[in-house]
């Protein structure tokens, strides 16, 4: 509750600076470590980058957090949550393919990784793997996904690599 | 995007907000518009009504901004977009920990407060949540938010949320506590930092024109 008063993980303690939640917490590094930045000068570029990852932060994973999760369970019916959850999901996938298809590049922006990949990633990932979520209708993303799994920094960062994760087995 | 959009914006040079009246996501952007002193021409569009609204922003959310032949939506995106295109009042500090803060408040107001109680509404709209269980969602995420933005700002004796200007967080919590009193029977006494501040919002003229009783499409009555 001192880290972060919103109780949410992830906070981030820097120094005598301590910073809650993740847009806040990428976006104080893209400062302070301005070294493979993650938002590109054009500003175009930038806010399609921002509006992604709102779209992931705003209106995707908020709505299948445990606690509302739960809150469905209780007030609607056991497992009404799953058809609920998906169906936010796919209302995000759906828009934020819509804003990348076409898309060349190796990456949701272009070749480099860029924020709306470091916020598409794990959202991705928790579509496939906690809700059954088909990804075929989301051909980019499923790329992007594709590349995201074998990427150094995204596979260090997978949730079963951590170093609080359960052992398997 | 319709070609006329990108037409008109480009050719008055003004840009275009679409905008719904109690949106507080519009809410924001007239905020952050008024301060910066920008000449947009407002647009009110009902998202569940308008069905080319989806061309603009493929969410079919508002607020969307319509710049030239360049659409953004997203009032986090629309105000970050703006601070680089409009860098008169700056709405972020330089000070790092300063400007943290504020993207820490402006996101739980659009992540932890404002989705939650949008779909609680929609829920007591489409039935599947009576009216009474609606409103308790509703006022358990704005107070969870609210307690957590206290304690943020614990100490605060600035004239504003950061200091003497105002900044993204005032942006952000503005229309939140403006839509929690008018709509949400909020009791602003448990949140004695939030209220000062929203004493203060009400004296500024750039908050008093993005009210939502004063844009176009308001009903006469409000």
């Amino acid at each position: 509750m001192k880290l972060n008063p919103m109780k949410f993980v992830p906070a981030l303690v820097d120094g005598d600076a301590v910073i809650g939640d993740s847009y806040a917490i990428a976006l104080y590094l893209e400062d302070k470590y301005p070294q493979r930045p993650l938002l590109p000068q054009d500003l175009k570029k930038k806010a399609l980058n921002i509006q992604i990852a709102s779209i992931v932060c705003s209106g995707i994973q908020p709505l299948h957090n445990l606690t509302l999760v739960r809150f469905i369970e209780q007030k609607v019916g056991t497992g009404e949550s799953i058809p609920w959850v998906q169906q936010q999901i796919d209302r995000g996938f759906t828009a934020v393919e819509n804003m990348i298809k076409g898309c060349a590049g190796k990456f949701a922006m272009g070749d480099e990784v860029q924020l709306a990949d470091v916020f598409l990633a794990p959202q991705i990932f928790a579509a496939v793997t906690r809700y059954q979520t088909d990804m075929s209708n989301y051909p980019t993303l499923a790329r992007l996904h594709g590349q995201y799994m074998t990427h150094p920094a995204f596979e260090a960062a997978l949730p079963d690599r951590q170093p609080d994760a359960p052992s398997s087995g | 995007m319709r070609k006329e959009e990108a037409a008109m914006s480009a050719a008055t040079g003004k840009p275009i907000l679409y905008s719904k009246w109690f949106s507080s996501c519009s809410h924001r952007v007239r905020i952050a518009l008024n301060l910066k002193g920008v000449d947009f021409e407002y647009r009110a569009t009902n998202p569940m009504t308008d069905p080319d609204y989806e061309k603009i922003n493929p969410v079919k959310f508002v607020p969307a901004l319509v710049d030239g032949d360049f659409v953004v939506s997203d009032s986090f995106a629309i105000i970050l977009y703006m601070e680089d295109k409009y860098p008169q009042c700056p709405l972020l500090p330089r000070d790092l920990k300063k400007k943290a803060l504020n993207l820490q408040i402006a996101s739980i107001v659009c992540s932890s407060i404002q989705p939650l109680q949008s779909h609680a509404v929609i829920g007591s709209y489409l039935g599947t949540m009576d009216t009474n269980e609606s409103l308790q969602m509703v006022q358990h995420y704005i107070d969870k938010g609210f307690r957590a933005i206290e304690t943020l700002l614990e100490g605060c004796d600035s004239k504003y949320a950061t200091g003497d200007e105002v900044q993204m967080a005032d942006v952000f919590l503005a229309p939140q506590i403006h839509a929690g009193v008018t709509r949400f029977q909020i009791d602003m006494s448990k949140y004695p930092i939030l209220a000062r501040l929203q004493d203060a919002y009400n004296e500024h003229p750039a908050f008093q024109a993005a009210l939502p009783a004063n844009q176009p499409d308001a009903p006469p009555s409000q």
